[in-house]
């Protein structure tokens, strides 16, 4: 199929970024869209252009490197897919494709499509974990047991991949599904119950601090999420910080 | 050099507890004066410098991506191994040892693989306490499954996203040690050399590869956890930028590199479906559970469906070969990864195979779907429910089982694998092989260690699936943490190593002279041109199957092809910004060199075991022949200059516990 792209190219952080026209011939139907994006390249650099730069890595949905907002959507058309699994199948011959950075306050623009997400790990550390050292010297791993639906819900919540997609696609630019998963994870699982109060007071402060907008329900992220990722846990977020703020020693 | 494999003596179960127990400590206060580079934040290396940092060591950790949870760990799906015997059918400690050293076709060392199955009861323990969700089930306990090369049901899953699971519990712990200011993390910086400071490892240069800029760090140790490399295939499941730089600068300076060779081809993956094709997708070990592998066993049936004339479904029960039932009755679906992807291409290259370029089998579920909808059926009370009832029902329970997996192939195949069999081939997946490491993980180089997929310690010729998370945790959490302080309790009086030496500028210099060798080629192909062409001729010379004129032709083939890259390569940008093609570059050029020494391996070792088949040594019905009187050691390779005049260097490898038996899964 023959296509036209217009892909948003920025030298730098600093640099004024533009959309920039590419067309393009015999993309395949099972390319997958970043591997079309290396086909692109391939012929930028044929014809002495420097190649998109664009964050990817495992191109099988898992690892969240990689973005791009694409005809507006992020991850672009489809459903629970990230981009590395959209294939050119989706498309067909004679269209045009808008292909962006994820846009947000709280992620920089680095080079062409690539952007710093460094924002997510800063969060993470405010309180994303279980304080338990790796002695090996816990208690039985069936010692306590949980309840199956716990178990599972807190697996849901787990398969977050960080990718930002949820940010991306909000209208304020929040991280509210991001930073639920997280707590939510921990919350339905009884070894995050001793720090569970200063989890979500910490967490939700560090993701004000770095910028992230509010949530206002309007559920963009749980739709444009790749993990199907429930706003469920943003409830439940909700309820835990406002358990939290009431009841917390601090 | 002579290798000191470092084994302890006594008996094979005590010599962990008592080594442990002997190594010299390092006191707190010392420890705050001690500076460790980890190199790599999967599960080995978040698992490792979280450890380090908590015992109170001075941490820097490096990763490539932007974040030290894009690991390529996290893409590992099925499980994760330990010797729980939670399912009450009869596994211990030692059949998990044994199974291991077995399934590496007795290429492994015991004293290794032994530590490994004891540790791998605390990793279950310690994962569950991080909040690791596994797999329950409904009375609240953990849940497990059967993979291949086992008759047990040890393996401790997440849906099929057990490594994303223990990588996140890694990073969550990783975390909490940067939050305290123990860990200093860099992300997006490569590791372009290592810095030697009177015969030690004493640090290294990394790039940043956002800005361009080259840093040195230096450190009492360094470990490389920086996993395999088996892009050498340009077509693996590995991510994009899984590399083997870091590894191959050691190695360049003076780690031995231990039978490059042994790679491990992954019999269920989505076969290859064009020529702009960047990455293999994995599916599951997991569900050889359930599926079973089959091809028309009518000549005429296999190229009516490539044809497009005829579907599988409509080919009756006894028109089919479920090949490895029919040659290892006792194993069937679950033999081990390296015998079933033999068969897989044994079966294709007679002309069974079943897509349009003849190189995939079917995986298929029906008549799973059709057992766990009867099971369902009953546990509902359902009187004489219909064939679709029962069918629907099943539909439900495996795709509780392994939802995510049909998602992943639906989208990108599109074919609906409840409905149709999958289509799946032998991909590259895993290299067994690695940097040389002794009983304390620490490679030839003083200093400089290697854990996880970047050694090549404990699956021998062969890995068995859920194994290498299980390593890569143990090395991480359980074992350098300790062995690391043998080597550094001797250096409480060295004080900070300065960067500013000569040896480190040095090792800066060469980068950029480096970096600008690749900017000034102005060359005429792109670094995937080169990157493609070697991977077609590992493929096809250092795959699934190899010769001796094979191997000899492959060495011919990449030593011109690195010529022609020097001469022609074009990269294009600047050096000092973000540049992937520029990094990529990088990767490629070690690949380039490390392609030749797997040919040379393979080359050498003359005889058949666990992934390394040779064409020359089979029986009479197509299985591996080992030569245990000439073979029963390791190569480790020394870098003199150039590959083709690597030094072979062999430990020999004793088995004391286990008898070398010609392994069998009939």
């Amino acid at each position: 199929m023959d296509l036209t792209l217009k892909i948003w190219r920025q030298a730098g952080p600093e640099a004024k970024g533009e959309m920039k026209t590419y067309p393009i011939q015999g993309v395949e139907e099972d390319m997958s869209f970043l591997e079309m994006l290396d086909y692109l390249n391939d012929q930028l650099i044929d014809q002495g252009i420097e190649p998109v730069v664009f964050d990817h890595d495992c191109r099988e949905g898992i690892c969240g490197m990689c973005s791009l907002f694409i005809n507006g959507e992020a991850h672009g058309p489809g459903r629970k897919v990230t981009t590395c699994q959209l294939h050119m199948r989706e498309f067909k011959s004679g269209d045009t494709i808008y292909i962006e950075p994820f846009r947000a306050k709280a992620f920089p623009v680095i080079k062409d499509l690539m952007v710093d997400r460094t924002s997510f790990d800063r969060i993470q550390r405010s309180g994303g974990y279980i304080s338990v050292n790796t002695s090996g010297n816990t208690i039985d791993a069936n010692a306590i047991p949980v309840p199956k639906t716990d178990a599972d819900k807190a697996f849901d919540a787990a398969t977050c991949i960080g990718c930002g997609a949820c940010v991306a696609t909000c209208k304020n630019s929040s991280a509210m599904l991001f930073v639920s998963a997280k707590v939510s994870q921990f919350s339905l699982l009884p070894q995050g119950q001793p720090e569970a109060k200063e989890r979500v007071l910490n967490m939700v402060n560090q993701m004000d601090l770095e910028g992230f907008g509010n949530c206002t329900n309007t559920g963009a992220c749980e739709v444009e999420c790749p993990k199907g990722i429930s706003l469920e846990n943003i409830a439940r977020m909700n309820r835990d910080y406002l358990f939290a703020s009431l009841s917390s020693n601090k | 050099m002579a290798l000191d494999s470092k084994v302890p003596a006594g008996d094979l179960a005590d010599k962990w507890t008592k080594h442990k127990g002997e190594i010299p400590l390092v006191s707190p206060a010392n420890k705050r004066l001690m500076d460790v580079i980890v190199v790599g934040t999967g599960l080995a290396g978040a698992s490792a410098a979280a450890s380090l940092a908590e015992m109170g060591y001075n941490v820097k950790a490096f990763c490539f991506q932007d974040s030290p949870r894009r690991a390529h760990s996290i893409a590992a799906q099925g499980g994760i191994n330990a010797a729980k015997n939670y399912q009450n059918d009869g596994d211990s400690v030692y059949r998990l040892f044994y199974d291991t050293i077995k399934g590496g076709d007795y290429r492994s060392r015991e004293a290794n693989v032994h530590r490994l199955a004891e540790v791998s009861r605390n990793i279950i323990d310690q994962c569950v306490a991080q909040g690791v969700p596994f797999a329950r089930d409904y009375g609240g306990l953990l849940d497990n499954r059967s993979f291949g090369g086992v008759q047990v049901s040890r393996t401790f899953y997440a849906k099929g996203q057990t490594g994303q699971q223990l990588l996140l519990g890694a990073y969550s712990a990783l975390n909490r040690q940067i939050a305290k200011g123990r860990v200093k993390m860099y992300a997006r910086h490569e590791m372009q050399e290592l810095v030697m400071v009177d015969g030690k490892a004493r640090g290294i240069i990394a790039k940043n590869l956002v800005t361009g800029e080259f840093e040195r760090h230096g450190a009492h140790a360094v470990l490389l956890c920086t996993g395999g490399y088996g892009n050498v295939f340009f077509l693996s499941t590995n991510a994009m930028g899984s590399n083997v730089t870091a590894a191959w600068k050691a190695h360049r300076k003076g780690a031995y590199m231990a039978n490059p060779c042994f790679t491990q081809i992954h019999p269920t993956c989505i076969p290859v479906s064009g020529e702009n094709q960047s990455k293999l997708t994995l599916m599951s070990e997991s569900l050889r559970n359930d599926g079973r592998i089959w091809v028309p066993a009518k000549k005429e049936d296999a190229e009516a469906i490539r044809a497009g004339k005829l579907h599988p479904n409509d080919i009756a029960e006894e028109n089919r070969d479920y090949y490895l039932e029919r040659r290892y009755p006792a194993f069937g679906n679950l033999v081990p990864r390296d015998v079933a992807s033999r068969a897989a291409k044994e079966r294709c290259d007679a002309g069974y195979g079943i897509n349009k370029t003849g190189e995939a089998v079917y995986l298929d579920f029906a008549a799973a779907i059709m057992r766990y909808g009867a099971e369902e059926a009953h546990v509902k009370g359902l009187k004489n429910p219909s064939d679709a009832e029962i069918k629907a029902l099943g539909e439900k329970v495996v795709e509780a089982k392994y939802g995510n997996l049909f998602q992943m192939y639906e989208k990108i195949t599109a074919s609906n694998p409840y409905k149709e069999p999958m289509m799946i081939y032998p991909a590259v997946h895993y290299t067994m092989g690695g940097l040389w490491v002794d009983y304390n993980l620490m490679t030839t180089i003083p200093g400089c260690f290697a854990l996880g997929e970047a050694n090549f310690s404990d699956h021998g010729a062969n890995r068995l699936g859920a194994s290498a998370l299980m390593q890569g945790l143990a090395d991480g959490y359980f074992v350098a943490p300790y062995t690391v302080g043998e080597f550094l309790s001797k250096d409480i009086r060295t004080g900070t190593i300065p960067t500013d030496s000569k040896e480190f500028e040095e090792a800066e210099n060469a980068c950029r002279q480096r970096t600008e060798m690749f900017m000034n080629v102005n060359g005429t192909k792109s670094v995937d041109y080169f990157h493609k062409k070697l991977g077609k001729i590992m493929w096809n010379e250092v795959g699934m199957a190899r010769s001796k004129d094979g191997l000899e032709q492959a060495i011919k083939d990449i030593q011109a092809l690195r010529e022609d890259f020097y001469a022609n390569v074009r990269v294009l940008g600047a050096a000092n910004g973000m540049n992937p093609e520029l990094d990529k570059a990088g990767r490629v050029a070690d690949f380039l060199e490390l392609g030749e020494l797997m040919a040379k391996d393979a080359l050498e070792r003359n005889e058949s075991c666990g992934g390394h088949f040779r064409e020359e040594y089979q029986s009479a019905e197509g299985e591996a022949l080992r030569d245990d009187e000439n073979f029963t050691f390791v190569s480790a390779w020394e870098y003199t200059g150039v590959p083709a005049e690597a030094n072979l260097h062999k430990e020999e490898l004793v088995f004391e516990n286990v008898e070398l038996k010609t392994r069998s899964y009939k």
